[in-house]
């Protein structure tokens, strides 16, 4: 088994206002050294695989086609034998 | 309000997802209405698509989970969809509906959360930016309408290759505007890329909106102005027997 952490993040040219929002509250909260927030997705897989090839294939695959949209996110794995 | 001045002769489609809220609203103004025929699809439903319009009405198909219409667009009346729409078919996306096209890849750009971070419900003003799409021949061009949004994600978003291509090929139809017609970041509600409400394929037979039409079709529901988006698209589809409205 593979257990897969999968990022999925708006591309740095796309504004995230809701990265926004967070940030200002963190900074009425008195955190003034937050100087950029972005918020993202975090994905947790676990997959019927032992072969990390095989993993990294299958997450391209499935992130281009349902766990991202490419056209606004990118994404980013890593791999964990279990 | 029923209309029965003429029989029947177009047969649209609506496609329904697990979440779709709008359904009804765009089935009963095709029939009560525009006085054509209306069936549902079931999403899960594979079987060749035989309408002269499909509509992919409003709504939150699967919960919006993940991002709005990521997972319906896998659904297997979206293949026959393609198939459909890749023979010219017409097709209409209305809020959802047009986050799946999107998603499906089926027109360009993307969708995302509203600038303002809140939930808009209200009627905005849309300007007419091409009347000799299937969509809108009983417009005038230049026409400034006033449609309802109901959206929490209706940002609309494409890189600027994207945008330049949309713009010279005559994609966008409705631009969010004032009551006056002035396109301007004012009249922006969701923060949508050069105030695109509505646009089409390159092949202009699929038309996204995240305006609703079938929520303004009758006077008794505070305006008529969708009602001419139903009734270009049966004028195009008799070929263009009726005379645009004055």
């Amino acid at each position: 088994m593979i257990q897969a952490k999968v990022y999925v993040t708006l591309k740095k040219a796309v504004l995230d206002p809701q990265g926004k929002a967070v940030h200002n509250s963190l900074l009425s909260l008195g955190f003034e050294q937050v100087k950029e927030v972005r918020v993202g997705k975090f994905i947790e897989l676990s997959l019927a695989v032992s072969d990390e090839k095989e993993a990294t294939a299958l997450l391209n695959e499935m992130s281009r086609k349902l766990l991202a949209n490419i056209v606004i996110e990118d994404f980013s794995f890593e791999l964990q034998q279990t | 309000m029923s209309s029965s001045k003429h029989k029947p002769s177009l047969k649209f489609g609506v496609m329904l997802f697990p979440g779709s809220n709008c359904d009804y609203d765009c089935h009963y103004a095709v029939r009560e209405v525009l006085g054509e025929e209306a069936e549902f699809i079931w999403h899960a439903d594979g079987s060749p698509l035989r309408y002269d319009c499909i509509i992919l009405p409003g709504g939150f198909s699967y919960g919006d989970y993940l991002r709005p219409g990521a997972i319906g667009k896998f659904a297997p009346a979206m293949e026959r969809l393609r198939e459909y729409a890749a023979g010219g078919g017409l097709v209409l996306g209305i809020c959802n509906g047009f986050q799946i096209l999107l998603e499906a890849g089926l027109l360009p750009g993307a969708i995302l959360r509203n600038q303002g971070l809140k939930f808009i419900c209200q009627d905005v003003y849309l300007r007419v930016e091409k009347s000799d799409s299937p969509f809108t021949s009983l417009f005038r061009p230049g026409q400034i309408v006033r449609i309802p949004i109901n959206h929490y994600e209706g940002n609309y978003l494409a890189d600027e290759e994207t945008l330049n291509k949309v713009t010279s090929k005559g994609q966008i139809i409705f631009r969010y505007c004032d009551s006056q017609g002035r396109v301007s970041e004012e009249a922006n509600p969701n923060g949508s890329l050069a105030n695109i409400a509505g646009l089409t394929n390159e092949q202009g037979n699929i038309l996204g909106m995240m305006p609703h039409p079938e929520r303004c079709c009758e006077k008794e529901l505070g305006g008529e102005d969708g009602l001419l988006v139903f009734r270009s698209i049966t004028n195009s589809l008799k070929g263009g027997r009726e005379a645009v409205a004055g």
